[in-house]
C-alpha cells in the first residue's frame, strides 16, 4: 500500500530526526521534548505494524507519565551549559565505542532475522489474526503461558515502589499535620465555650 | 452508483471522504464551542444574579464571535527571554490535542471518524498528553507565576489520571471491549442498560459500584481539565492566571478554546462510558422504522442532550463550589479516589467472574 509506505517513511524519518535532536540539542528541556516526539512517532510505527495496543500503552505510560516526570525534573535544573560542554573530547572515545558496539549488535540481530526468511516461517511469536483484537491476544498469552513471569514482574515493581517510599519517607518531629478525622469529629460542644462577659470586666482564665 | 462506490474505495477517495468527515466534525464542534462558552458565562452569571453577556446580538448570542475577532486582531506579545518556539508551540499543542480526541467519539449510529478497537485507550492517551501544552507554556514564558502554575498542573493532572484510568477499567470490564462504538451498542434498550446502572438488569447489584464510579469520573474530569474547584494552575488569587499570564491574542485564544474543547470532550466521554452515548433513555419501537439517516440524527440529538446536561453540571460546579487548597486536592486524588476506584475494579472483576452466571 502506497499510503502505508508514505506513513512509514514519514514516521521513521521523524523518529530518527527526533532521536538525533535529543543528543544534539543544547537545552536539556528541548532534549526531553524531542524525546517525547520520538516516543510518539515510535507509537505511530507500532500502529502501522498492527500493534495498536502496544502503541497506546507506549503513549500512556512513557509519554503521558514517565516523560512528564522527566520534564518536571529537567525544567527545575539550573544547568550551566558551558560546563556541560567541557570534557567532551575526553569522553568522546568511550561514548563512540559504546555506540559502535550497540550499532553492531542491532545490525547483527536484524541480519539474522532477515536471513531467517519470511515472517510466517519464523518460530517467534506471531501477530494476531486480523479478526481478533490485539489487546485480547496479548491478554490471553499474558494470563496463561506467561502468568508466572507476569506475576514476577508485578512483584519486582511492588518491591521497587516500597523501596522508593522507604527511601523518601521522613517523619520530622515538630511538624503540625492536618488530621482530617479530628476536624470532622469536632463539634460545638468540644470546640467552643460560651462565656457571659459582665460589663467592665474582661474574661479571666 | 457503482462507479461512485469504487471511487470511494480507492486511496484517494478514501482520503477525501475522511477529510470531509473530519471537517464536518470540526465544523460542528467549533461552532457549538462558541455557544458552550456563551452558555457557561450565562449560567455563571445566572447563579450570581447578573445578566452575563447581553449586548452583542440577540440575548448576547454573538458574544463569543466578537471575542474571537478581538483575540485575533490584537498583537501577539512574546516576552523577552522567552523560548519562542516552545512558547508558540504550547498553545497549538493544547488546541490540537483537544481536537484529535474527537476522532474516536461515536456521535451517532455509524457516525464516527475512526472506529478503532482501542478507542478508550486512545482517548486516555490523548487526555494524558494534554498536560504538555500547559507545562511547555509555563516553562517557555520564563516567568515565575506561569512556571509555578505549570508545576501545579503537571502534578495535578498526573494524579487524577490514575483514578480516571481505574474508573475506565471498570467500564471496560463491564462491557468486555475497548471499542467505544461497541461500548455504546452494549448499552442499547433503555436507561436501565446503561453502564451507570451496571449495564443490564442482570447486573443491577453492581450499580452500587458504578454510580459512585461515575461520580468519581466526573470529579476527576473537573481536575483533569483544570476546571473550578480544581483550577489551581490558574488560580487568579494566587498566581494571577497561572501558565497563561504571558499569553495574549491568538495563542491565548488557542489555550482557551483547547481547554473548552477538552471539557466538552470529557462530557462526551462521561455520556458514552456511563450514560449510553447516543442511545435514547427509552427504546421507542417506531423510531426503528425510520430511515437510517433519521435514526442517526435522532441518536445524535440524544448524545448532544447528554453532553449539554453534563456541561451544565460543569458550569454549575464552577459557579457554586469554592476552590480547593492544593494539599487537599492531592489528598483527594491519592488517598480517597485511588483506593476507592481500586476496590471498585476488584469488585467489578469479581462480579464478572462469580456473580453473573454465564456471559
Amino acid at each position: 500500500m502506497a499510503l502505508q509506505a508514505i506513513a512509514f517513511y514519514l514516521l521513521s524519518a521523524v523518529t530518527i530526526a527526533a532521536g538525533l535532536g535529543v543528543v544534539s540539542a543544547r537545552n536539556p528541556v528541548h532534549s526531553v521534548l524531542l524525546l517525547i516526539l520520538a516516543f510518539f512517532s515510535a507509537a505511530g510505527l507500532f500502529v502501522l505494524m498492527g500493534a495498536e495496543f502496544l502503541a497506546m500503552l507506549l503513549v500512556v505510560v512513557y509519554v503521558g507519565a514517565v516523560a512528564v516526570l522527566f520534564l518536571f525534573v529537567v525544567m527545575m535544573l539550573d544547568v550551566d551549559f558551558t560546563s556541560l560542554r567541557q570534557g567532551f573530547a575526553r569522553y568522546m572515545p568511550l561514548g563512540a565505542a559504546v555506540a559502535g558496539v550497540l550499532a553492531f549488535e542491532m545490525v547483527a540481530v536484524s541480519a539474522v532475522i532477515a536471513n531467517r526468511g519470511q515472517a510466517a516461517d519464523s518460530t517467534g511469536p506471531m501477530a494476531s489474526a486480523p479478526d481478533v483484537a490485539n489487546a485480547e491476544t496479548i491478554g490471553r498469552v499474558l494470563y496463561t503461558d506467561y502468568v508466572y513471569f507476569f506475576q514476577a514482574a508485578g512483584l519486582v515493581l511492588l518491591v521497587a515502589m516500597i523501596g522508593a517510599i522507604v527511601l523518601t519517607l521522613r517523619h520530622k518531629p515538630g511538624v503540625k499535620r492536618q488530621v482530617i478525622a479530628d476536624q470532622v469529629a469536632r463539634t460545638p460542644a468540644t470546640g467552643m465555650r460560651v462565656v457571659s462577659v459582665k460589663p467592665g470586666e474582661g474574661i479571666q482564665e | 452508483m457503482d462507479a461512485a462506490q469504487s471511487f470511494w474505495a480507492t486511496p484517494g477517495g478514501w482520503t477525501l471522504i475522511t477529510v470531509l468527515q473530519i471537517l464536518a466534525v470540526l465544523g460542528w464542534l467549533l461552532i457549538s464551542l462558541a455557544f458552550f462558552m456563551y452558555g457557561d458565562r450565562k449560567i455563571w452569571a445566572g447563579v450570581q444574579m447578573r445578566k452575563g453577556p447581553n449586548v452583542v446580538g440577540p440575548f448576547g448570542l454573538l458574544q463569543s464571535f466578537a471575542d474571537l475577532l478581538k483575540f485575533i486582531l490584537k498583537e501577539i506579545v512574546i516576552p523577552d527571554g522567552a523560548d519562542k518556539t516552545v512558547f508558540l508551540l504550547a498553545p497549538i499543542l493544547t488546541f490540537a490535542l483537544a481536537l484529535v480526541g474527537w476522532a474516536v467519539i461515536p456521535l451517532a449510529p455509524g457516525w464516527v471518524v475512526s472506529d478503532i478497537n482501542v478507542g478508550v485507550l486512545y482517548l486516555f492517551a490523548i487526555s494524558s498528553l494534554g498536560v504538555y501544552g500547559i507545562i511547555m507554556g509555563g516553562w517557555a514564558s520564563n516567568s515565575k507565576y506561569p512556571f509555578l502554575g505549570s508545576l501545579r498542573s503537571a502534578a495535578q493532572m498526573v494524579s487524577y489520571e490514575v483514578s480516571i484510568g481505574f474508573v475506565i477499567i471498570t467500564v471496560i470490564l463491564l462491557s468486555g471491549t475497548m471499542n467505544l462504538n461497541q461500548i455504546v451498542l452494549k448499552q442499547a434498550g433503555g436507561f436501565w442498560n446503561w453502564n451507570v446502572f451496571g449495564g443490564g438488569l442482570h447486573n443491577l447489584p453492581i450499580a452500587l459500584v458504578m454510580i459512585p464510579m461515575s461520580v468519581i469520573f466526573f470529579i476527576s474530569a473537573l481536575a483533569e481539565t483544570n476546571r473550578p474547584p480544581f483550577d489551581l494552575p490558574e488560580a487568579e488569587s494566587e498566581l494571577v492566571a497561572g501558565y497563561q499570564v504571558e499569553y495574549s491574542s491568538s495563542p491565548f485564544l488557542l489555550f482557551m478554546i483547547g481547554e473548552l474543547a477538552n471539557i466538552v470532550l470529557m462530557c462526551a466521554m462521561i455520556s458514552i462510558l456511563f450514560f449510553g452515548g447516543w442511545q435514547a433513555p427509552i427504546d421507542l419501537a417506531f423510531v426503528r422504522e425510520w430511515s437510517p439517516t433519521a435514526q442517526s440524527f435522532y441518536g445524535f440529538m440524544w448524545l448532544f442532550l447528554k453532553i449539554l446536561f453534563f456541561f451544565f453540571l460543569f458550569a454549575m460546579v464552577k459557579a457554586i463550589v469554592p476552590r480547593y487548597r492544593y494539599d487537599q486536592l492531592m489528598r483527594l486524588g491519592w488517598k480517597v479516589f485511588l483506593p476507592i476506584s481500586l476496590v471498585a475494579v476488584i469488585l467489578v472483576a469479581a462480579w464478572r467472574v462469580f456473580g453473573q452466571g454465564v456471559g
